[in-house]
């Protein structure tokens, strides 16, 4: 029990760092990108080439400003914000593995586990739009509100589709699961797990609050919506959020459609004996791999925001409940349907790898 | 004491503590949100029981159901800024009276249960050996022969066809035992027709047009 306390705790310090620092990594990205979308350079100068130490002193002028906390303001629920924000995007690293058995918490409802408490991350911007006793702030509050419960429901029905197919919840086993050459990938599995992925990777732009569906902020309208009233590091702690759910949301698609940490070149067997035999080497690549797919769909995720129109509160509602849902729901009724037409229609003709009844070892008792 | 038992009684103070600050805060989304951290501290008492499952939906379902509250319940019927909400005499005397009873039947239940079944350690020592959803599952369509045993219900059921077509279920379970499922059916549908009910109320309101009959030319 208290090794087991112990390699906890040594996971929850690697993973506060990795998500610090992958924050500071993203946010340079943004610069990076959004310059070079506008035609511009981006920073060039802090740190000398390509301006990578941008965010750095960047966070060095955070820590030096002054802390304050509007007089109209509630101050408990002001404080309060920014913590629940992060909290909540930080708790869904605990059960994202980073490679095989690489995971802070062996759970066996990671997937279920990681959409909960990456819900709870809208009640600090919540608290935070309440809370500053500003109209702003308060707008964006509600507008993010009103966007994460309804696509909330598009993306855990576009969850499920992978995990009808998989036969679990647990990512280490769906990731083991594509293992091998690309088209194991559960998003080349079917039809419906195709479109799901995009759909998801819609929704979870959207549950990100990234543009084009970043209401909450909104600064044409709402100077900054919900963080209006924060300064320095408490409106920092916001950016961490956001960023490290960027990168959770990122690791969801990733194991449940994109072969998690398979490079999708090695065939299983050569993994497998890999695994077997060159265990650190496995590890260190797998984990390389992983995060450089999180990467490329957190790239997605910037390239998009440079590039589209933020859309209208109204349209934002719109695309989710008159197009994202029913899509979702045909999906998800097409994926589960169509195991039962394949095998009646080709009985042991061909063989589609359904995977029922789930892969997991036994439970013990 | 082990660290489990430790965390244990740190995380069920803190969920007593945010209790109590429920009850004696006035500012009524401040009392949302100690509402909230007593919810997500049950949730992690789950979790340190090893019900992962039962703690996630706790999370999942009770998050939401807050915010919900918060946002619908508080801020949009709210007259002013940060509303106050003071109680009358009578009802600190009914809530008083409510909670005694409530606190009396979980002390009469806590003293006439038969603890001498449990396991010693509130936290198996492999995580392994924690429940999984297929055991619930398996209690859910009444299969005695896993944990949670579902003799509570107190609902005859038998094993439905699905867990005989699975060929899942290596030994038969010892009797025909009482099941989840028709419980958990019947408020499935008692949500729906919440929901129904909910939906019927909120909507719009048409006004009825009357048209004037069109005077002959």
């Amino acid at each position: 029990m208290s090794i087991q306390l112990i390699i906890l705790l040594i996971a929850a310090i690697v993973l506060v760092t990795f998500v610090a620092l992958s924050a500071i990594f993203f946010i340079w990205l943004e610069r990076k990108v959004a310059g070079r979308i506008q035609d511009r350079l981006g920073p060039t100068r802090t740190g000398g080439k390509f301006g990578w130490l941008q965010t750095v002193a960047d966070g060095i002028k955070l820590l030096a400003k002054e802390d304050i906390i509007p007089a109209n303001a509630d101050q408990f629920l002001f404080r309060l914000g920014p913590y629940l924000a992060f909290t909540g995007s930080f708790l869904a690293y605990l059960a994202l593995p980073f490679s095989r058995d690489v995971v802070a918490l062996q759970m066996n409802i990671a997937l279920f586990f990681m959409l909960a408490v990456m819900a709870t991350e809208v009640f600090g911007v919540i608290l935070a739009g309440y809370g500053s006793g500003s109209k702003w702030a308060l707008f964006g509050g509600m507008r993010e509100a009103a966007q994460v419960v309804s696509y909330e429901v598009p993306m855990a029905l576009c969850v499920l589709i992978p995990v009808l197919t998989a036969g679990t919840l647990n990512l280490n086993v769906i990731s083991q699961q594509q293992a091998g050459l690309f088209w194991n990938w559960y998003i080349f599995h079917d039809p419906f797990t195709f479109l799901a992925f995009w759909t998801y990777f819609t929704c979870a732009t959207a549950s990100c609050k990234r543009a084009p569906f970043d209401l909450a902020e909104a600064e044409s309208e709402l100077v900054a919506g919900f963080h209006t009233e924060y300064s320095g590091l408490r409106w920092s702690f916001f950016f961490m959020a956001e960023y490290g759910s960027m990168f959770a949301v990122s690791g969801i698609a990733t194991m449940l459609f994109l072969g998690g940490w398979h490079t999708g070149v090695i065939p299983a067997t050569i993994s497998e004996w890999i695994y077997e035999n060159l265990w650190p080497v496995y590890v260190v690549v797998s984990v390389l791999v992983f995060i450089t797919k999180c990467w490329i769909l957190v790239f997605i995720m910037m390239w998009v925001r440079w590039t589209l129109p933020r859309l209208r509160i109204d349209q934002v509602m719109t695309t989710c409940l008159k197009y994202l849902l029913p899509i979702a729901c045909v999906l998800l009724l097409g994926a589960s349907v169509l195991p039962l037409v394949w095998h009646t229609v080709f009985p042991g003709w061909v063989k589609l790898p359904f995977r029922n009844p789930p892969a997991y070892p036994a439970a013990p008792r | 004491m082990s660290v489990g038992d430790i965390l244990f009684w740190i995380v069920g103070l803190m969920t007593a503590l945010c209790a109590v600050m429920v009850v004696v805060t006035q500012h009524i989304v401040r009392c949302a949100i100690w509402l909230l951290f007593t919810l997500a501290g049950t949730a992690g008492l789950f979790f340190l029981l090893g019900l992962d499952f039962l703690g996630a939906t706790q999370l999942f379902v009770y998050v939401g159901g807050t915010l919900v509250l918060v946002i619908f319940g508080v801020m949009l019927t709210a007259t002013g800024p940060f509303l106050q909400l003071r109680a009358g005499a009578g009802e600190w005397a009914i809530a008083i009276i409510v909670g005694l009873l409530l606190y009396g039947l979980i002390a009469l239940s806590w003293l006439f249960a038969d603890w001498s079944k449990l396991p010693e350690s509130a936290l198996p020592d492999d995580p392994r050996q924690m429940y999984h959803t297929e055991q619930l599952g398996r209690a859910l369509l009444g299969d005695t022969s896993v944990q949670p045993a579902s003799e509570l219900a107190g609902v005859p059921g038998s094993l439905g066809a699905a867990d005989k077509a699975s060929g899942k279920l290596q030994e038969p379970p010892k009797r025909q035992a009482s099941a989840f499922l028709l419980p958990f059916e019947i408020v499935s549908v008692h949500l729906l027709v919440v929901l129904i009910g909910a939906a019927y109320l909120a909507r719009a309101k048409r006004k009825r047009v009357v048209v004037a009959p069109r005077e002959s030319l």
